[in-house]
């Protein structure tokens, strides 16, 4: 597992090949778009019952995070939960697994578009709009520099699809952590517009940056 | 039941005599099964109890007419509308389709017409309204056509259960199946539930040889364009041509080449499945027309829309399956009584061999077939699902209905029950959803949570998954659609890449609303042949028949000269594949070894093999670096050599590794995929449902990868595996060629031999993955920063 580094808004940072971003200043570290509780909340409106499981992988995936890098804050950079009634319903047990890991640090929930209200009480940490310490750090993001997450950006690499890190002069858009979670193309209209040429840092078994420019298309393996 | 007076001269007025088989099956009692040869007069036979029924009044629908294609409805519809109108019969038919429009749809299910015509998915749908009860209730007479082609699919499976329910709702109903010729009628009376087996005369044999050409075929390849003159002279003299071939890809290429060479201007016209349905319908309206002299078509024309003025099919490449292959050969002349004349071209010499084998078995009417196995669970689940949306249901009544139907007949209570779970709770072995089940039991009866879920549900109806295709379309506004291509297909495209569609040779422009973007460009030479598709692996039997007939020079005067010569050079320098031996050989050739397998097991399995083998050979250092399959052949080439296939051909260990292998393989993913879409598991992405922006959807793999980790046992991969097992992967014929080798008989040699070397020119070689897939992608993401300069 190797991390790429780079700086942006004049902090040095990591992209780790999980998806999750370290500040390895602070020891904070940034996962956006964990979405735990989506198969619940599909079941609850009567779509399909998907693998009850993704909420169970997301947190695998974010404990072997903090053991790896030990972080004194936890940052949920917006729609932790599919939406707010899958914050309620999330079993004891994944609120234990989340007790435990946020024992002994700071752990903060950004809200999002999905996960507009507070968390609730049973769950570690607080709950902000938003997040100014050197850094800005919101869900959506808006006039930058800043950091964010809600478009879940992906880039294909030698016919592959990767999540990927998308990293410009006025934004950090971070992968979709969560487990069962879409995602949207670096090449598409959206991200272009936020992000006209700057660095995919594609998420394998090592993170790789790529080039990303409005005029050059890259090419596709 | 017999004819009447008024068929009688009905009959006499248009010159006819009713054929044996059309009295016979109005006179049999209970549910038939007519096998008749194309021409037969198959429908009229099918239909003519329903007219004579007709003649007195009748309330409500009274036959209900199944085909697997729309087109076939339309065309039924058109052909019954004469006799009615001569008879003076007061009968009302329609058709009911995915393009019936929608106001006559709803009427239809408060006045349904006395003879509906419609598909498998549509019948499904109509199923799981409320009201399907009154609207079948006094349903008297079914009628399945082209049982034979719907029996291959899960579509046939999915209609035999919507039998079952049809039978549980009118009583009195009656079934003819109607079908082609196929191997063993009795098996697809028993897939119908059990029928009378009725059989037309088969009529004269065929007139059927392979295709004189003035080139040999060449040694490798598949599109037979050596033979494009050939065929076009054959086009010349005759009226009306049906020209086969086995792919989409290879039929536009073939397509082109044959227009390259049509100095007569022939009006030659192109259909598949990749067409829009404008173009395909233009082209099914000229031909109906007698306006066009060929059709170069692909599986899409396979079925019995009736051409008429046919006189001549040429099946170009290998036909793989000698059942196939007569099946295409009936489509030329629809007149019965006169022989059907059919000409085959192989694309290459392995194909001359196959064609010859294919030939032999079609003059012995032996034909080929390999039985499906019981009717598979996702489309259970599917159908409990709709189930539920008719209505509150008594779960042993289902199973009891369930088992009248041929392809479930076996299924035990156990397997019903998982289904029935994995409908009503999804069947995790963590209890997430007691309270957002979707099936609630309540009073004994099963029914939907809620009841909104109906929609969802009709809109995921059918077994037939296609990979995502986008729309391709020429540029600016209001651009004629040309057809589609595979998702996948189009990630590949770069702006400028050139591509054949539809014949003709366009650009890519880009990726537009899910739509992509052409220009023509008519002078380029395409860059790209085009979208891949599955092949279909050449017949358990007849690679029998290929195998037998390699290893038996005495038969070898049956060959064209020079695939004779090639064979006995073979035999010279090495050895002849034969019945019940397994031949090998390895041989350096430019730096790498390489290792030939003749396992004659079908493409697909073969295939498996070369996947297991090479793990086998990376475990014992051999270094493997790729390997390709044919239908005949495997070839691994590798850094080392392989002085002794036995241990990488054994058994138990080729089974552990299938085991460990398939888990995470893509294609087990996309078998999962297929599965747990028709389960209802995922929805199927519906045109114009698709965004465009950002993705809601997340990759079925994902669900896979998700299901092997926290719950392995779960009912989808057990329906995948077994899936897989059969299908793509096809074990099991690798079982059945380990089976039938008695002995193993490797060669080692200093050079490539006769029958290996047209092997080294065959494309679709497979580079062995692994770690060598995330090296690519670093040295891929490397040079594009070197290139932007960024390191």
């Amino acid at each position: 597992m190797t991390s790429y580094d780079f700086d942006f808004d004049g902090q040095h940072l990591q992209a780790r090949p999980s998806g999750a971003l370290f500040w390895p200043e602070r020891h904070w570290l940034i996962v956006a778009d964990l979405h735990l509780g989506k198969s619940e909340r599909m079941a609850r409106r009567g779509g399909a019952l998907l693998p009850p499981y993704e909420t169970l992988a997301t947190l695998d995936r974010l404990r072997s995070e903090i053991d790896a890098t030990d972080p004194a804050t936890v940052i949920s950079l917006g729609d932790g939960f599919d939406d707010d009634a899958a914050g309620r319903a999330l079993p004891d047990d994944v609120c234990r697994a989340l007790q435990a890991m946020a024992q002994g640090r700071r752990w903060i929930w950004v809200s999002g578009n999905h996960d507009p209200g507070h968390i609730p009480a049973r769950l570690p940490g607080e709950t902000l709009p938003e997040l100014h310490e050197d850094l800005l750090l919101r869900h959506e993001a808006g006039q930058g520099p800043d950091i964010s997450g809600h478009y879940h950006p992906c880039v294909r690499l030698a016919g592959q699809r990767l999540r990927c890190f998308l990293l410009g002069a006025d934004h950090l858009i971070l992968p979709a952590f969560g487990a069962y979670t879409g995602g949207l193309s670096v090449d598409d209209p959206a991200l272009r517009a936020l992000v006209p040429t700057g660095m995919a840092i594609a998420c394998g078994h090592r993170a790789m940056p790529v080039p990303v420019s409005a005029h050059s298309k890259r090419k596709r393996a | 039941m017999t004819l009447p007076p008024r068929f009688q001269d009905w009959f006499t007025r248009q010159g006819w005599q009713p054929h044996p088989h059309q009295i016979d099956l109005m006179q049999a009692k209970g549910d038939t099964l007519l096998i008749a040869p194309t021409g037969g007069g198959k429908t009229l036979a099918g239909f003519l109890p329903t007219l004579v029924d007709l003649a007195e009044p009748h309330q409500g629908m009274h036959t209900l007419y199944v085909s697997p294609l729309k087109a076939l409805t339309a065309d039924i519809a058109r052909n019954l509308s004469r006799p009615v109108a001569d008879l003076g019969l007061d009968i009302r038919i329609e058709d009911r389709t995915g393009d019936t429009r929608a106001s006559q749809r709803a009427r239809q299910k408060i006045d349904p017409p006395d003879v509906l015509l419609t598909t498998p998915e549509s019948l499904a749908l109509m199923l799981s309204y409320e009201q399907a009860p009154r609207i079948f209730r006094g349903l008297r007479r079914v009628v399945l056509d082209e049982l034979h082609a719907l029996a291959e699919s899960k579509r046939g499976d999915q209609l035999m259960l919507c039998l079952a329910r049809l039978k549980a709702l009118a009583p009195e109903v009656t079934v003819t199946g109607l079908s082609a010729t196929v191997e063993d009628p009795q098996r697809l009376a028993g897939f119908m539930g059990g029928a009378q087996v009725i059989n037309a005369d088969p009529g004269p044999d065929p007139d059927i040889a392979m295709l004189a050409t003035t080139q040999p075929a060449p040694w490798a390849g598949g599109g037979g364009h050596y033979a494009v003159r050939d065929v076009l002279a054959q086009v010349a003299q005759a009226t009306t041509t049906i020209i086969f071939i086995n792919t989409r890809a290879q039929a536009e290429l073939f397509f082109q080449a044959i227009w390259a060479a049509n100095d007569d201007n022939l009006p030659i016209g192109l259909h598949h499945g990749s067409l829009s349905r404008e173009a395909r319908q233009r082209v099914e309206a000229a031909m109906a027309a007698g306006e066009l002299r060929a059709v170069v078509a692909t599986g899409s024309l396979d079925l019995g829309i009736d051409w008429g003025a046919v006189d001549l099919v040429i099946q170009v490449g290998a036909p793989k399956n000698v059942k196939r292959l007569v099946q295409r050969i009936g489509r030329a002349n629809h007149r019965y009584n006169a022989p059907s004349r059919a000409r085959i071209v192989p694309a290459n010499r392995f194909e001359v061999i196959e064609c010859t084998a294919a030939l032999q078995a079609v003059r012995e009417r032996d034909l080929d077939g390999d039985p499906r196995g019981p009717g598979p669970l996702d489309v259970l689940c599917q159908h409990i699902l709709l189930t539920a949306c008719a209505g509150p249901f008594d779960p042993d009544d289902l199973f009891r209905e369930v088992r009248e139907s041929g392809p479930y007949r076996h299924l035990t209570q156990e397997d019903f029950d998982a289904c029935l779970d994995f409908a009503a709770t999804g069947g995790y072995a963590l209890r997430a959803y007691d309270r957002w089940q979707r099936l609630m039991l309540r009073d004994g009866l099963w029914r939907l949570r809620d009841p909104r879920a109906t929609r969802d549900l009709r809109m995921n109806i059918g077994t037939i998954v296609e990979a995502e295709m986008l729309k391709v379309r020429f540029r600016g506004r209001g651009g004629a659609p040309l057809g589609e291509v595979e998702e996948s297909f189009a990630a590949t495209l770069e702006t400028g890449d050139t591509f054949l569609i539809g014949g003709q040779t366009v650009r890519y422009d880009g990726l537009r609303d899910m739509v992509v973007e052409v220009t023509k460009q008519p002078t380029r030479e395409p860059k790209i042949a085009m979208f891949s598709g599955m092949k279909m692996a050449t017949s358990t039997q007849l690679s029998h028949r290929v195998q037998a007939l390699i290893g038996d020079p005495s038969h070898h005067d049956t060959l064209p000269a020079d695939t004779a010569e090639w064979l006995a050079l073979q035999a010279d320098v090495s050895t002849l594949p034969r019945a019940g031996v397994l031949v090998s050989e390895s041989y350096p050739h430019q730096g790498r070894w390489h290792l030939a397998v003749y396992g004659f097991a079908g493409r697909n399995a073969l295939q498996t093999l070369g996947l297991l083998m090479t793990r086998v050979m990376e475990e014992a250092g051999l270094a493997p670096l790729g390997f390709l399959a044919t239908d005949y052949a495997l070839l691994i080439w590798s850094l080392d050599p392989v002085t002794d296939p036995a241990p990488l051909l054994d058994r138990d260990a080729l089974r552990e590794g299938l085991g460990d292998w398939l888990g995470r393989n893509a294609v087990m993913k996309r078998s999962f995929r297929n599965v747990a879409t028709i389960a209802g598991l995922i929805q199927r992405n519906l045109p114009g449902q698709r965004k465009s922006g950002r993705q809601a959807t997340f990759s079925s793999d994902i669900l896979y990868d998700t299901l092997r980790r926290y719950d392995p046992d779960h009912l989808m991969l057990r329906i995948t595996a077994d899936e897989a097992r059969r299908g793509l992967v096809d074990f099991d014929r690798i079982e059945e060629m380990l089976e039938r080798s008695n002995s193993l008989d490797h060669r080692m040699l200093d050079r490539v031999s006769p029958l290996a070397a047209p092997l080294m020119l065959e494309k679709g070689r497979v580079p062995i993955a692994g770690k060598g897939r995330e090296r690519l992608a670093e040295q891929e993401a490397a040079a594009l920063m070197a290139e932007a300069g960024l390191t």
